[in-house]
């Protein structure tokens, strides 16, 4: 069963750092325990998303990458 | 997770140009995104990063730098309008490559709460006032610098 996300950012396009600083403001705007989907198309996404997971102790519950595009799910701490 | 000390990060930017700009703009705005404190001290040229009526028209220089978006002799780096060429290619690399403009990379500085010190001595020693430079800067000296970095876990000078 697939995980539903509660909010989706879309940085498909964008390049370093706008997807991390987007994805931490996203995850400020949820609660804890809610779910958000990042969608990336910047190559440097795969190590850094992952990087910014374990640094700031919010747990990416999925990741995939489908022709270019890297998605992942990140539960808030 | 027991609450921990931040990690903190000190940055001098030392220098005016348009390439050198980014970095401490880059890291400072993803440390405060990774829950580090971050301030960046701006001094000398870097102090034009922060100027109200300069930091939307930094430069690239065309000169000494075999690496430059115009890998051109430094004799013709030297004609006039090169700096002017060598500034729009950046610029149109940065674009293509979606690289955020400058001004948006100081505004998620201001955003996540980066700590953007203005060198007291540089202002005036360049005859910079405190209206110059962009609303929400600190002014500083070196001792506030050093009072923040000497709790720092991490300090990088551009």
């Amino acid at each position: 069963m697939s995980i539903a996300a509660d909010k989706t950012i879309d940085c498909k396009g964008q390049s370093c750092p706008e997807p991390v600083l987007r994805t931490k403001m996203a995850i400020n705007e949820l609660q804890s325990g809610q779910v958000l989907e990042m969608l990336a198309t910047d190559p440097g996404s795969a190590n850094d998303i992952p990087a910014w997971s374990k640094r700031t102790g919010n747990p990416i519950l999925e990741s995939s990458q489908n022709g270019g595009v890297w998605r992942f799910l990140i539960k808030k701490a | 997770m027991a609450p921990e000390k931040p990690k903190r990060m000190a940055i001098i930017a030392l220098h005016g140009s348009l390439d050198l700009a980014y970095p401490p703009l880059i890291l400072a705005s993803t440390g405060v995104a990774m829950d580090m404190e971050a301030a960046i001290f701006f001094t000398f040229y870097g102090l034009d990063i922060i100027n109200k009526h300069k930091y939307q028209n930094l430069k690239v220089a065309p000169l000494a730098n075999p690496a430059a978006p115009m890998p051109v002799p430094n004799i013709i780096g030297a004609l006039p309008g090169m700096t002017f060429a060598a500034t729009a290619m950046m610029k149109s690399w940065m674009n293509k490559a979606n690289v955020a403009p400058l001004p948006s990379l100081l505004d998620m500085c201001f955003k996540g709460g980066v700590k953007m010190i203005g060198c007291q001595m540089t202002m005036d020693v360049m005859g910079v006032k405190k209206e110059d430079l962009l609303d929400g800067v600190e002014i500083g000296g070196a001792v506030m610098f050093l009072d923040y970095a000497a709790e720092a876990d991490i300090t990088l000078s551009f």
